[in-house]
């Protein structure tokens, strides 16, 4: 990790957030990529690759549930977390700041929208 | 008009036009937006005004107006500053989609050595990461003799270009109006009016005059000298002397509030904050134990490889708006002694969005944008308080013992509640509200711990230069 790095180097296959554990923070991906997996029946189901800007565990932020997804670092990923008190304290004063969070969300629901439409082509 | 008639003058004008009701400033498509200053204030607010006009589908143009060329060392590039983007900042800027890059961030801070006359700990933040970002300004010190990173405002001002501002590389000397509008005229002969002009322009500044003598209601901020300086170490030296701490300094030594040595890539960055400071102070401060040990014993510290007497914001400016004028960052509210680059982000961005969502008159902007002020003036008040017992305290060696002792606990128990280290972390790096720093060291539970360990701290057998 360089001198002007920031956050935390995760080494590769590290899991950096844990399916079923609590969380209280989110995490956004400075450097390389992490996948998102969900363990159905014993076996890990690959949902997405996240890549550089890219943020996840901001679902811990607004609702009191454990982690829906296991997050794993594809190759050496550099990623600074932000905490729920900063970042709703934040938000108090500035909604705005929602934006991008929101941005996320809809362009996520817009992938799993597709998704369902080519597993379920005929109904 | 002329300035002083700004009052009476400007009000004639707003009555004598139908069309420019206060109540109906607005932005539209086709508004013009001049932003003086384009250092981080005025180029957050660019970025930010332009981002949310283009997410409500309105086409504004905005020119930002600096002379200084960033990418250059020395004074001509640099905006004065102790230069630590804090902890809090960091975080808010990667949620906004702005990772500051490893080519600005010249160091990574995860934790500080705070030095008492008493003793020196470390304090590590508890998730081990690296959230302060150290940076220069500028291009670089003086002396400097390869630009090896690139100055933070610089890539600001990079990132508001990118959004689709314009960035015009002249010095506004001159103010007007001209039919209810802000008109500007600049060192090179360039005269525009606007719909909107954002001040953004340091209390370093001899516009602030211009402005106080030209907008009613308006009166800059007070101010108090700061001494920064910066000394060429070299990337190995700061590694073994420093390494990602910061280094803050409670050594009671008279007119001296507050002292910080940041390392950097090559260069160390000295600040030190109090009443008066002058040479004698600054020679009290350089040749004092603590301050000697963090640098390589043969180091000659005099001269510094660059130095400057910068003013800082002791207080807010009064009423920093009125009809299609505002003023942000360090030209209207900022926090006191730290995080300023935070303050700028926030007035700046509740500005633009005053600006974009409800208006650009006198009304919109105290109603919208003078409570985000409003919230850091306050905050500052509750600052100058702690600041005040800080004061005291460097003085009374057994409280000094205590929060020793108290916080050496504290970063040896894993997973404890470290109660005066957070305290202490968010009151010198500027990472929460200073209110939120009081009413931790109010917590019943905290002033029992301090006491018990001044007493315990204060005991003979216990008492020893390091824990």
């Amino acid at each position: 990790m360089g001198a002007g790095d920031l956050g935390r180097v995760y080494k590769d296959g590290e899991v950096i957030v844990r399916q079923g554990e609590a969380g209280d923070c989110m995490y956004v991906i400075q450097a390389g990529k992490a996948e998102v997996l969900q363990e159905q029946n014993g076996r890990n189901m690959r949902l997405a690759v996240l890549a550089e800007k890219d943020f996840f565990g901001e679902m811990s932020l607004f609702e009191r549930e454990v982690r829906s997804a296991t997050v794993r670092a594809l190759g050496e990923v550099r990623i600074l977390t932000v905490d729920k008190r900063t970042f709703l304290r934040r938000i108090q004063e500035d909604p705005s700041l929602a934006f991008r969070v929101v941005e996320h969300l809809c362009h996520r629901v817009r992938r799993l929208n597709e998704e369902l439409a080519r597993i379920k082509p005929g109904t | 008009m002329s300035f002083g008639l700004f009052s009476s003058s400007f009000k004639h004008c707003l009555l004598s036009r139908p069309d420019v009701n206060p109540s109906n400033l607005k932005l539209d498509n086709g508004s013009r937006v001049a932003v003086i200053g384009g250092g981080p204030a005025g180029s957050f607010f660019s970025y930010f005004l332009l981002d949310m006009a283009q997410r409500s589908g309105i086409d504004v143009q905005v020119d930002i107006y600096e002379p200084r060329d960033f990418s250059h060392a020395a004074p001509q590039g640099c905006n004065m500053c102790g230069g630590i983007i804090s902890e809090s900042l960091v975080q808010l800027l990667a949620v906004e989609g702005i990772n500051l890059p490893a080519t600005v961030v010249q160091r990574g801070i995860d934790s500080y050595m705070l030095h008492m006359s008493v003793g020196s700990v470390r304090i590590g933040t508890p998730l081990h990461e690296k959230r302060i970002a150290a940076v220069h300004r500028g291009a670089g010190p003086r002396d400097i003799k390869e630009v090896k990173w690139k100055s933070l405002d610089g890539y600001l001002q990079w990132l508001a270009s990118d959004k689709g501002a314009h960035l015009v590389c002249d010095r506004v000397d001159h103010f007007d109006w001209k039919d209810g509008r802000p008109q500007i005229k600049t060192r090179g002969g360039l005269v525009q009016e606007y719909d909107l002009l954002a001040v953004a322009v340091g209390v370093n500044s001899g516009l602030l005059k211009i402005f106080r003598d030209s907008v009613s209601g308006y009166e800059p901020p007070r101010v108090t000298k700061t001494y920064i300086c910066e000394y060429h170490l070299g990337q190995e030296t700061i590694e073994k002397y420093m390494g990602s701490s910061m280094h803050v300094f409670l050594l009671g030594i008279p007119r001296l509030e507050f002292a910080a040595i940041i390392p950097k890539g090559d260069y160390v960055t000295v600040c030190l904050l109090g009443d008066n400071i002058d040479g004698p102070l600054i020679k009290s401060f350089l040749e004092s134990p603590e301050v000697r040990r963090c640098f390589p014993p043969d180091l000659p510290l005099d001269p510094p490889s660059c130095h400057c007497l910068p003013h800082i914001n002791v207080t807010g400016a009064t009423q920093p708006f009125a009809d299609r004028i505002v003023f942000i960052g360090d030209s209207g509210v900022t926090r006191l002694y730290k995080d300023g680059i935070g303050a700028a982000y926030r007035t700046a961005k509740a500005a633009a969005s005053t600006a974009i969502f409800q208006g650009i008159s006198a009304e919109n902007f105290r109603q919208y944008y003078w409570p985000a002020c409003e919230r850091i003036a306050i905050d500052n008040r509750i600052g100058k308080i702690i600041f005040a017992y800080t004061g005291v305290m460097q003085k009374l060696r057994h409280d000094l013992r205590g929060i020793l002792r108290m916080v050496s606990k504290e970063q040896m128990k894993d997973g404890c509640n470290p109660r005066m280290s957070m305290a202490l972390w968010d009151l010198f790096t500027g990472s929460a509200p200073y209110r939120e720093v009081l009413l931790r060291m109010l917590n019943p539970v905290f002033v029992g711990r301090f006491i018990w360990n001044i007493v315990v701290g204060s005991l003979p057998i216990k008492r020893g230069r390091r824990p």
